[in-house]
């Protein structure tokens, strides 16, 4: 199943992933390949199939909703590649 | 006959021998981590070894112990896990660049499970990036080898619990299955793995790839050491809300019981599998011979959709890890990319410099088959497969207890020979890759050996909660095929 360049740009970009053009080029051969021998499920008729969401019977789980204090704030604050303080620090997010 | 060495004791007996002093717990964990020293460089088993936490932690154990404080069933006994679990301070990576520096601030379900049992965790172990890979290659510490041919592959992603537990390098090991990836590299290194029904074993610090699919479960030697570690690790934890509100049965108990009268289905379209190694379909054969010996009995059963599980399974694990790993932004944790501007130029550019290309690949399938316009034609029709492959299972395990066929089609293949080419790599999954759509457990256990020397194993399958049938099973299987289980790496 071949997939075009186009195609290939837009999922990138919904992905959040800056391809290099090798890299994307690749991607488009390889994807086109999968895709291809994904597309045997159009095989089979499953018109009146109910879609499995869960491989195990069971029912939604309820819990309260409580807030439980985590408590080592700094052991999460300590993972940030970069902080101000007890905050998340980002490049600027609206840009020029 | 001169008793075994130390380290290749079975988790069992080194328990036993700790809880009656007959060797401190600080010895047993000393001859494992000098043997880690030697050996690991050999097959990049361990990313991460932790020394000094475990021998002060195996100092604590000695001492409580001489105060006849035990800590549970593991007590003083030293294991690794897959670098896939949290463990509180110490790196997690999921051998990933982006989550090279992780330090979670809290440990998995699993951690807790087998920390409170009184395990000594040796280190963390090697693993397919975000356990994306049937070859523990795709990591970014490079690839583990296999203990018993150091130019193959160990099999993955769990490839680095198995080489280690095949190696000697720790009594047993907790790895991760969403497609095969405790399985498969069991059965290249000649151990024992299970993949427990989804719901036994929490997924709770442990991260995520296709939620849907992914389960924790033992690697260890035997089949009673892989008992005793799920009957320690399965249970309901409520910060998994898909964790299963069922008793624990005693495991162990089950891996004594007899096959006699067990219906064994021999699933046909496994059987005639294109790529079946024929020393794969022997040594299958051999096992099936020692089991109607015992007395249970042989059926053919069919699993008619078994060729579109891979189909189905590249649908739906890469839709669900693409939303999982959104995750990886380089904000809160991980890898950033330096330099860039702006918000979403900076998270492009952190996602493309932290993972690998097999991650990017899936990330891409898994983006593509939920966007707009394919939806339905993709996701929606591998759920509905999905439900077809079900059937099956149930079909099946109507006129069986147990089904039995190869883990692998192949033994272990070389390193480098299936990683230009993803599709053939995701067709060596074929035979572990339905039973995680279905979401019932299943084992690999070792029933032969390839010409060449390369460990061979033989999947079990059973319903929903069917361990013990599992066990039982299993263990017959290697009692009747003693076969060597400690890879001879030395020399």
């Amino acid at each position: 199943m071949a997939i075009t360049r186009d195609e290939v740009s837009h999922v990138a970009r919904l992905s959040r992933l800056a391809l290099s053009p090798d890299e994307a080029d690749r991607l488009r051969e390889q994807l086109g390949n999968i895709l291809g021998y994904i597309r045997q499920l159009d095989r089979l008729d499953t018109r009146d199939v109910v879609p499995t969401s869960h491989a195990v019977e069971m029912g939604t789980p309820f819990r309260d909703d409580v807030v439980r204090p985590f408590g080592d704030k700094e052991a999460i604050l300590a993972n940030a590649p970069d902080r101000e303080g007890d905050f998340f620090r980002v490049p600027r997010i609206i840009e020029d | 006959m001169a008793p075994p060495p130390v380290h290749e004791w079975t988790l069992l007996a080194a328990a036993k021998a700790v809880r009656e002093k007959a060797i401190s717990s600080r010895e047993l964990t000393r001859a494992l981590l000098d043997r880690i020293d030697r050996l690991n460089p050999k097959i990049n088993a361990y990313v991460t070894v932790l020394p000094e936490a475990a021998l002060a932690d195996a100092a604590a154990c000695d001492a409580e112990l001489a105060r006849d404080k035990v800590r549970g069933p593991l007590h003083g006994v030293p294991l690794g896990l897959k670098d896939i679990f949290c463990t509180r301070g110490i790196r997690t990576t999921c051998g990933s660049r982006i989550l090279s520096a992780f330090k979670p601030p809290y440990d998995a379900a699993v951690t807790e499970k087998i920390r409170a049992a009184g395990a000594i965790l040796l280190g963390k172990q090697n693993m397919d990036e975000f356990a994306m890979g049937s070859s523990t290659e795709t990591s970014c510490f490079g690839p583990t080898l296999n203990p018993w041919a150091t130019d193959r592959i160990p099999g993955g992603s769990s490839g680095g619990t198995a080489a280690a537990v095949a190696a000697a390098l720790c009594f047993a090991g907790v790895g991760t299955d969403t497609g095969g990836s405790i399985r498969q590299p069991a059965s290249l290194c000649g151990v024992v793995g299970m993949k427990p029904t989804y719901g036994r074993v929490s997924r709770y610090g442990m991260i995520a790839f296709a939620s849907s699919l992914d389960q924790g479960g033992p690697i260890a030697r035997t089949v009673p050491d892989a008992a005793l570690i799920l009957s320690l690790i399965a249970g309901l934890d409520r910060r998994d809300s898909t964790s299963v509100d069922a008793p624990v049965p005693d495991y162990l108990a089950a891996a004594d019981r007899s096959v006699k009268g067990l219906r064994i289905g021999l699933p046909k379209e496994y059987l005639q599998a294109r790529g079946l190694d024929p020393a794969v379909k022997k040594a299958v054969e051999a096992a099936l011979a020692k089991l109607s010996a015992l007395g249970a009995v042989a059926v053919e059963v069919s699993l008619p959709h078994t060729e579109y599980a891979v189909a189905t399974y590249y649908i739906i694990a890469p839709a669900e890890a693409s939303s999982n790993l959104a995750r990886y932004d380089g904000v809160r944790y991980g890898y950033r990319a330096d330099g860039a501007t702006g918000l979403v130029a900076m998270m492009s550019r952190t996602r493309a410099e932290g993972f690998g290309p097999e991650v990017k690949r899936r990330i891409m399938i898994g983006t593509y088959a939920r966007s707009a316009g394919y939806y339905e034609a993709l996701y929606g029709k591998a759920q509905k497969v999905r439900t077809l492959l079900r059937r099956d299972f149930d079909a099946a395990f109507a006129k069986a207890d147990v089904l039995l066929t190869p883990t692998s089609p192949t033994p272990a293949f070389r390193v480098g020979e299936k990683t230009d080419d993803p599709l053939t790599m995701y067709l060596s999954d074929i035979f572990t890759i339905p039973c995680n759509l279905a979401g019932i457990p299943g084992i690999s256990v070792p029933c032969g050996m390839s010409p060449e020397g390369l460990p061979i194993g033989a999947q079990l399958l059973a319903r929903h909660f069917g361990e013990e049938t599992l066990f039982t099973a299993a263990a017959a299987i290697e009692r009747e095929l003693p076969l060597p289980r400690v890879a001879p790496l030395e020399g």
